[in-house]
């Protein structure tokens, strides 16, 4: 939580907002081969690719 | 009290640093512990060093200051890659999952690390040339001064000029990445097949073999017409046509390159040629050109009469001498640890400073205790060291010691000499340092490949009395942190042929130029070093032993490790190295070792894997 307010803290102070959608989409891959290591997941990320 | 630590780490050169109270008490980098060049791990080593030096705790230390912005430059790979897409997508695949994973956490990485050492205090993290800007300014003597920083690259920032009046540094100028005098030089470092982050010196080195040719000429051009955009107050562009570093995995574009120059990229250890060495020779001229022009806008702008200077490029000495005999300042001082370990010192000062707003006084002649701030050594700690390994020595008191070192010196022997505090830079300034003979002609070819196990184009730098330097050297300010090039003195030089200059590379390298043989390099210049009483007493009484002697009161120093090796730290590595190599004699403290005395045993290899 510290990290995330410190970080939007950082996006309001550079003015970097543009590099939210970017940000998001690298946290959702990240989320995504982290839960799906093993996981019932697998398969649905399987039939994306 | 009030204890800072600063704190550079995870890109390269990490390192640790103790401020109490503004001043520098302790300072030391990674690598010298963990024996690893370039490390760049957390400083664990070195913070335990600089606590324990001081006699303090975790629980003591009132801020830690680490030397950079990681969102910062979280934010300008996302936009570069962004702004070079789709080019680049391999980098940003291999790069972007470690700071996802990793980097981006680095506060808490750095909590949890420092909580190790019971260290709990607020985290603070200046920019990078702030970092580097501060190191400069606030050791400096001047209460007032420019700034100018240069280097590969911070968040953003590759270049600064700032202004330096009492606590506070106010930036005037800066230039962006990708534009960048460190990576168009780390460019061409890698382009003659010189390791990136540490071939830079290197290259400096060669540069001297380069002639100023019509090819050489053409190469100038070739730089200025298409690599680099040099405009008349020193800022540029960089073609990034010609550059793969923002995106890719390289330095250079080398099928471009190949085309420009004509000349493929050299394979780390191929054949050095003449278009080699007159592509270095052309790269540092340009290199002085926009360095000079930089300095000038300094001046302009801010009507200074001193200057002072950090970032890896102010590590190279050779444009050092140029800025100083240029006499546009009166005044010029070179942070010592230029490069990003000094961040470390920089990071700490700026929160003494401008967070804090604690004031300063500017100590004379710096605050930097001639970079003499790493660990030193007892006499217990070496006599254990002895009866541990086994080896020979014999104590001697101190005026034996100077004389009897001086009189091998002058026979020609080589010397291991390990004193007091390890220094703080990449520079050996006499307590972790091998000496020799200057004089001696063959000096320079023994030094190389018997005990550096080096290339052998590499030169030697001098150490000299401070008194004299003026004597042998055209240079009359004091030089402590062998960071100016000088040439030496006509009466010192020998004659040359009219067509010296067109000698081939082992046709200058060997030709008998000076009566200083070992320290002048081909060009006759010298990367001096200058010793006082005050800045170094034994390292300044050895000298002056070796001039009653000889009348010559200048040294051979290059620095005490083998190729690919840090800089000895502990009478271990010390004896270590003595004894995988030819060094003749091994001075630790007052202890004197005799090669020939050693246990056959106690013989080591050198291990080839470090030799890079």
């Amino acid at each position: 939580m510290d990290f995330l307010k410190e970080f939007l803290c950082f996006l309001r102070t550079r003015k970097k907002y543009w590099l939210i959608p970017l940000i998001l989409i690298l946290l959702l891959f990240s989320l995504l081969i982290v839960l799906t290591q093993g996981s019932a997941l697998a398969p649905f990320i399987y039939s994306i690719f | 009290m009030k204890a800072i630590i600063g704190i550079s780490a995870y890109y390269h050169d990490s390192a640790a640093i103790l401020l109490i109270d503004g001043c520098i008490v302790a300072a030391a980098q990674e690598e010298r512990f963990t024996r690893k060049k370039h490390d760049s791990s957390f400083p664990k080593h070195a913070i335990a060093y600089v606590l324990q030096e001081a006699g303090l705790d975790g629980k003591d230390i009132s801020y830690v200051a680490f030397y950079e912005k990681p969102f910062i430059k979280f934010e300008r790979l996302l936009e570069t890659y962004h702004a070079f897409a789709p080019k680049g997508l391999q980098s940003f695949v291999k790069a972007i999952p470690v700071w996802i994973k990793d980097k981006l956490y680095m506060k808490r990485i750095l909590k949890k690390e420092l909580e190790t050492f019971g260290i709990c205090s607020k985290i603070l993290f200046p920019e990078h040339h702030l970092s580097h800007a501060a190191s400069a300014f606030y050791p400096s003597p001047y209460e007032e001064a420019v700034v100018l920083t240069v280097d590969g690259v911070g968040e953003w920032a590759t270049t600064t000029i700032c202004r330096g009046n009492k606590e506070t540094i106010t930036l005037l100028r800066e230039l962006q990445f990708p534009h960048s005098l460190g990576l168009l030089y780390s460019a061409f470092t890698y382009y003659c097949g010189f390791r990136v982050n540490s071939g830079e010196y290197k290259l400096m080195g060669l540069a001297p073999y380069g002639m100023l040719s019509e090819r050489t000429l053409q190469y100038i051009s070739l730089i200025k017409d298409f690599l680099v955009d040099i405009r008349e107050d020193g800022s540029f562009l960089l073609n990034m046509d010609y550059f793969d570093y923002a995106t890719g995995l390289k330095m250079t574009n080398n099928r471009k390159w190949t085309k420009l120059f004509g000349l493929p990229p050299r394979k780390p250890e191929g054949e050095l040629t003449q278009e080699y060495m007159d592509m270095a020779y052309a790269i540092q001229q340009v290199t002085e050109e926009i360095l000079l022009k930089l300095v000038a806008t300094a001046k302009q702008l801010s009507g200074c009469e001193n200057l002072v200077m950090a970032g890896g490029v102010a590590l190279n000495c050779v444009a050092n001498g140029k800025i100083q005999r240029s006499g546009l300042f009166e005044n010029y001082y070179i942070q010592p640890a230029a490069g990003d370990a000094g961040g470390a010192i920089g990071a700490a000062f700026a929160v003494w400073h401008i967070y804090l707003q604690e004031k300063r006084t500017c100590e004379k002649p710096d605050g930097m205790s001639g970079a003499y701030l790493g660990p030193s050594f007892s006499d217990k700690d070496i006599r254990n060291m002895i009866r541990k390994a086994g080896a020979v020595a014999k104590r001697l008191d101190d005026v034996a010691l100077y004389d009897k070192t001086a009189v091998l010196l002058d026979k020609g022997f080589i010397v291991g000499w390990f004193q007091g505090c390890m220094e703080f830079g990449p520079r050996a300034l006499g307590n972790r340092s091998i000496l020799a003979d200057p004089r001696n002609t063959d000096m320079q070819k023994k030094l190389n490949l018997k005990i550096k196990y080096r290339e052998s184009f590499r030169p030697f730098a001098p150490t000299v009395l401070e008194e004299d330097v003026a004597r042998y050297f055209e240079l009359d300010v004091p030089s402590p942190y062998m960071l100016l090039v000088a040439e030496i003195k006509p009466e010192y030089r020998l004659a040359v042929p009219d067509d010296y200059n067109d000698f081939s590379y082992f046709e200058k390298l060997y030709y008998h130029r000076s009566v200083l043989q070992a320290i002048t390099h081909v060009d006759f210049t010298g990367r001096v070093q200058t010793v006082t009483e005050l800045s170094n007493f034994r390292y300044y009484a050895l000298l002056k032993a070796f001039k009653e002697l000889t009348g010559c009161s200048v040294l051979v120093n290059t620095s005490f490790n083998v190729r690919g090796e840090p800089i000895v730290c502990t009478p271990e590595d010390a004896y270590t190295c003595f004894m995988s190599t030819e060094i003749d004699f091994l001075v630790l403290g007052n202890w004197f070792f005799c090669k020939n005395d050693q246990p056959k045993e106690n013989i080591k290899e050198i291990n080839k894997e470090l030799i890079d």
